[in-house]
């Protein structure tokens, strides 16, 4: 039988007992319903979570950090393949400027981080400090600030964190409590000094220090001996700007919550961890990086840039690392919530086949009659499974639009959740146009599958018996 | 197996070869033989009654000729077609394109038009849509329902009906055309009229006819020869004198319209 005749037999038989077949149609329209609620939310959150993740500005860097910071021996392969922690390259500025001269990359900049003391009307307040270079503006995090930016790379200036100005004016709010406004925030701030002390390195002048270059063999039986000196100093800061988001969302427990101009943070020698460990090795005053961060000219350039940085034999870590493991997390997630949204069409597959087998039972007669003026096995066979199918391919339609609404409303409501906290909106619930296409053809194969048995019985029927029944 | 021609093969050749036909069936310890060693030939273009009382195994013999149902042993060649050797296919194909049946029971599709229930065997045997309205119409219109072909079976009289099932067995123009019991549910009068439009298709279509009915007085009439079946097995096969006669007559009636008793 052509396609078009199977098509409008299915559908008329299927009009015949319209309130059973449209029960099951509406058992798969829930079946599907609830797949593409399960999988539109795992689509919403991976997408969620992405667009953080890009808004942090941070998709475009690479960190670099040496093999000789013990603290990140992640056992990783390049790592046991590479020269020991203790033969490797020192991350100092000649190594920053190489870095900087790689192809696709835009700069290079030291990450410059401490702990300090800052005073504010006299009231000491301890935090981390990071350093910025000028084109962090650009960082979406900023989008909301209040202020201005850093007017100057070596400007006596200090921008701060929403929750650092909290605890200058004294108005740490309770946890769970809506947060305070911005503005409000910088209203009293902006334009007010603070004073930075900090612990300022200084060249000792009984060593003549001695420029190391790339050599980093420790096998040097000359070892010069070098020294500086640690000195305690203040500098006065203006707060120019109260940032809204948080910049360093990514650090955890070590983001500063106070940033300085990348070039005042340089010329003024503030003494870092890393000075210390390095000091016992090599005799130099040159600063020496705990980390380096490298901003890439276009994202897609990030692994190739990634490769370049570890051949020169140093550790890396971006964004794209993270968010690997990150879809990988998301690939097991969508599989759990694809099976149980599967396990509804499986329910409502049991309704086709039961439907079928009646329809069979039924339709008996009828069949036997089709067979006795010529139909074959095989139409008897394809008249069922259009039936089928036609049920499918409803259920799939409905069930889409059903889980559609669904979401809808589930955006609706949260948002409405969301406002009540004062929290900005979200959509969770994304429904991409493959997971539309996917639902309506998986519901299609699932009814043709669950056909498969009521069309084999249906053809195998007996035409001889089929007539004599009554 | 390419679609059948358009009228029957010449007539006085082979139709229906049948040899040593059995059909037993088991219903638990016991063999019920419904068939049982029949051996018949029809020729093209025959009008056979099988006769008998329920259970003499007539209307197995007849499901037989109709491809529904296969033999336990022996043959039914159908020109040429053993059908026993038939895959289920092309034992479909055959009831298609070679055979037109008739039940007591009309067996019309009852969700179905009648103008629907007529194409119905077109759609198997994958006919244009267009050809498919063409040829019901014409098939309802030689058996006078073209006015009815959008009514369901059910808003029919019995008589409608089985001429309704008579145009759905003509469509496909079979060459044989099995009736089982077709005046079975009709008063005399519609049966008559029923049986007349079997005599027309026999006369000028050509087909070979096989009726499988209990009642001797409507095989006398309208068969040409009689098969008479017991218990599965042949006891008698005769020609019908009395038909060849009323034929003689009927053809002097057409030649003469004046003269009482002529064909309806």
């Amino acid at each position: 039988m052509k396609i078009s005749d199977l098509t409008e037999l299915a559908l008329r038989n299927l009009r015949e007992s319209v309130l059973r077949n449209s029960l099951t149609t509406v058992g798969i329209s829930v079946g599907v319903a609830s797949l593409v609620a399960m999988l539109s939310l795992g689509t919403g959150l991976q997408q969620l979570l992405s667009q953080r993740l890009a808004k942090s500005g941070l998709f475009d860097t690479v960190f670099v950090s040496s093999r000789r910071d013990l603290r990140g021996g992640m056992g990783r392969e390049e790592e046991r393949k590479g020269p020991t922690p203790g033969e490797s390259r020192v991350l100092d500025e000649p190594a920053r400027q190489e870095m900087e001269r790689l192809p696709n990359v835009s700069e290079a900049y030291p990450d410059i981080r401490f702990a300090t003391e800052l005073r504010y009307e006299d009231k000491p307040h301890l935090t981390m400090i990071s350093a910025l270079p000028l084109s962090a503006k650009s960082n979406d995090a900023f989008d909301g600030m209040q202020g201005n930016f850093f007017s100057s790379d070596t400007g006596a200036e200090v921008i701060l964190q929403k929750s650092f100005a909290e605890e200058l004016l004294g108005k740490t709010p309770p946890l769970g409590a809506a947060e305070p406004n911005v503005a409000e925030l910088a209203k009293p701030l902006l334009g007010k000094e603070l004073t930075m002390r900090y612990a300022q390195r200084q060249a000792a002048p009984s060593t003549q220090p001695s420029l190391r270059e790339k050599d980093t063999s420790v096998a040097d039986d000359g070892v010069e001996s070098a020294a500086y000196s640690v000195v305690s100093r203040e500098q006065k800061l203006r707060i120019v700007g109260v940032s809204d988001l948080d910049p360093e969302t990514m650090r955890g427990p070590t983001r500063a919550k106070v940033f300085l101009p990348l070039g005042l943070a340089e010329s003024l020698h503030i003494m870092q961890p890393t000075d210390l460990r390095e000091i016992s090795r090599a005799a130099t005053d040159q600063p020496v990086y705990s980390s380096v961060s490298v901003r890439v000219k276009n994202p897609a350039q990030v692994q190739a840039v990634e490769d370049a940085i570890k051949k020169m034999g140093f550790n890396t870590f971006s964004i794209l690392d993270a968010s690997n493991s990150l879809r990988q997390v998301f690939r097991v997630l969508y599989a759990f919530l694809g099976i149980f949204g599967s396990l509804a069409l499986t329910v409502a597959s049991i309704g086709i086949v039961n439907t079928l087998v009646m329809a069979i039972l039924e339709r008996r007669r009828e069949i036997g009659i089709m067979k006795a003026i010529g139909a074959s096995d095989g139409d008897i066979k394809k008249l069922f499974f259009a039936e089928a199918g036609a049920m499918g391919i409803l259920g799939g339609i409905v069930g889409v639009v059903l889980g559609w609404a669904i979401g809808q409303i589930i955006n609706f409501g949260t948002n409405i959740w969301l406002k009540s906290q004062s929290l900005p909106t979200e959509h969770f619930w994304v429904v991409p146009l493959w997971l539309v296409v996917f639902s309506i053809v998986f519901a299609f194969f699932v009814s043709l599958v669950s056909g498969l048995y009521p069309a084999a019985r249906a053809a195998r029927l007996d035409p001889v018996q089929a007539l004599r029944y009554e | 197996m390419k679609t059948a021609p358009a009228v029957a093969s010449a007539r006085g050749t082979l139709a229906v070869r049948i040899e040593n036909l059995c059909r037993h069936y088991r219903m638990g310890e016991t063999v019920i033989r419904a068939v049982d060693g029949v051996s018949v030939e029809i020729r093209a273009g025959e009008f056979v009654a099988l006769l008998g009382s329920s259970g003499s195994g007539k209307s197995s013999v007849l499901n037989l000729i109709a491809g529904l149902d296969r033999p336990t042993s022996g043959s039914v060649v159908v020109q040429d077609r053993d059908l026993a050797k038939l895959s289920r296919e092309d034992l479909a194909k055959y009831r298609l394109h070679v055979v037109g049946m008739v039940f007591q029971s009309f067996n019309l599709i009852a969700s179905m038009t009648l103008a629907e229930n007529v194409e119905l065997p077109l759609r198997f045997a994958e006919v244009d849509r267009s050809q498919r309205g063409n040829l019901a119409r014409e098939a309802l219109e030689h058996v006078g329902l073209r006015a009815r072909m959008n009514h369901r079976p059910s808003e029919l009289s019995g008589g409608e009906q089985q001429r309704a099932a008579l145009a759905r067995a003509l469509i496909n123009r079979p060459q044989l055309l099995l009736a089982d019991e077709p005046t079975g549910n009709l008063d005399s009068h519609t049966g008559t009229e029923i049986m007349n439009m079997v005599r027309e298709f026999n006369h000028e279509l050509g087909m070979t006819v096989v009726m499988v009915t209990h009642e001797r007085a409507l095989a006398e009439r309208y068969a040409q020869r009689m098969i008479f079946l017991a218990d599965g097995k042949l006891i008698d096969d005769r020609t019908n004198s009395d038909r060849i006669n009323n034929d003689r007559a009927n053809a002097a009636a057409a030649a003469d319209p004046r003269e009482p008793g002529g064909r309806p």
